[in-house]
């Protein structure tokens, strides 16, 4: 399979890279590590006519710790984020998903930006981000602009992303120390994409849920944050009927659709 | 489309040529650099069979265009033998293991198991197996595979392989 023909740019700053976009308007698409684009390019369902490839702007790379934040640079890769000593410590959710992204070679090119700025119902990090209240960093060419996560995805595909937009990095608020955590991912074999998964990150106060986020990943157009069964949970010692309830208000906000993966109902 | 200009280290061996920008890694490395060890499998990112080890890292090359190559450092099946022409720790450990039956997957075994061992040189079986989940192979059951790592770990390692028991 071979791609549609394309002019190849590779500006070495985040400017060089907005301008190049804003000039190419629909002519242009930003490739962070092109697993997803290229085999799109491949198929021709995708047949931009010119590639700005971020892979040389050395400031979209590297996780650094900013106050209570952990800022990531949105090149930053999967393989990267496995490595990170500074995540593990603080965000060790962010390894146990990318962990379960795809393959060892995909996770050596496949970035962070482009996990959550594609747009796919079937990317992990997405609901990851929404579970955690990370803020995307948008530089566009009127300036940077800050999207909470959970205001980002509109529908498949549809991102609060506008043409010329390059995302430059995720910020995410670390979570209490001793806080627990977990990306359950169902798939049918290493490499897919979910047939559903959840994140969840809580605290524990004396036995009961201190505080408590939810997302769900691949169960509607746009990754979930279950607000309302976070809610039911906080307070609780998660006995049986209390995660009972919290399940049926986490199914309620899902719109799963069937596919090769299985029918609406296997989904949720 | 205009053709760019690249400039890529291929096994040791600076390269230069004109590629257009579509082209893929694997079509450069088989039809223009005559490299035809690293293999076309599924074409759609799952099969491994393309691997090449690119800057420290194992990569599709199926999914990367010559053009993000330049200046890079690529390593193939046809750069893993040692100078003096014997063979590499893993390939004699994929002859020794009865590693593979029809061989197309091998070359991308090898070149991600070569990585691997990089990263971690004395890997468990289950971190074997994790490492080279993104290479399939369709004759072995894996076994061999694993074992022909295991004996490639112990040789570079200077320990004896034993071969657990079944």
């Amino acid at each position: 399979m071979i791609p549609g023909a394309f002019a190849y740019h590779r500006p070495t700053s985040v400017k060089e890279a907005v301008g190049l976009l804003a000039q190419l308007g629909d002519d242009g698409r930003a490739l962070a590590g092109g697993h997803s684009l290229i085999p799109m390019m491949k198929l021709r369902l995708a047949t931009p006519a010119n590639l700005v490839d971020l892979a040389a702007i050395a400031e979209l790379k590297g996780v650094r710790a900013d106050g209570n934040d952990i800022v990531i640079g949105a090149m930053t890769t999967q393989h990267e984020l496995i490595g990170s000593d500074l995540l593990a410590a603080k965000l060790p959710i962010l390894r146990e998903t990318s962990e379960q992204i795809a393959d060892p070679q995909v996770r050596y090119l496949g970035t962070l930006g482009g996990n959550v700025a594609n747009g796919d119902p079937g990317n992990d990090m997405p609901a990851v981000m929404m579970c955690l209240g990370a803020t995307y960093h948008v530089m566009g060419k009127s300036g940077e602009r800050r999207i909470a996560a959970r205001d980002f995805y509109q529908g498949a595909y549809f991102t609060a992303l506008e043409a010329g937009d390059v995302l430059t990095a995720i910020r995410i608020p670390v979570p209490a120390a001793g806080h627990g955590y977990a990306y359950e991912k169902l798939k049918r074999k290493i490499g897919d994409y979910a047939t559903a998964a959840a994140a969840v990150v809580l605290t524990m106060t004396g036995g009961k849920v201190g505080t408590c986020s939810i997302g769900l990943t691949n169960v509607a157009e746009t990754p979930l944050w279950a607000q309302e069964a976070a809610k039911i949970l906080v307070g609780s010692t998660l006995d049986a009927a209390t995660v009972k309830k919290a399940v049926a208000a986490a199914e309620a906000i899902t719109a799963p659709a069937a596919d090769a993966r299985g029918p609406a109902q296997y989904r949720t | 489309m205009a053709k760019s200009q690249v400039a890529m280290k291929i096994n040791g061996k600076t390269i230069e040529a004109l590629v257009e920008p579509r082209t893929l890694l694997i079509h450069f490395l088989r039809e223009q650099v005559n490299l035809t060890g690293p293999h076309i499998g599924c074409d759609t990112s799952h099969c491994g069979a393309c691997t090449v080890d690119l800057d420290g890292k194992s990569v599709k090359s199926c999914t990367v265009f010559a053009v993000q190559a330049n200046g890079a450092d690529i390593r193939t099946i046809e750069g893993m033998a040692n100078a003096d022409g014997t063979l590499h720790a893993l390939q004699e450990g994929f002859r020794e293991m009865h590693g593979l039956q029809c061989g197309f997957c091998t070359p991308g075994m090898i070149t991600r198991a070569y990585r691997l061992l990089q990263e971690n040189a004395n890997p468990s079986e289950e971190e074997i197996r994790y490492g080279i989940s993104g290479n399939l192979c369709r004759c072995t059951g894996y076994q061999n595979i694993v074992k022909a790592i295991q004996f490639a770990a112990a040789k570079i390692n200077g320990v004896p392989f034993q071969e657990a028991a079944e």
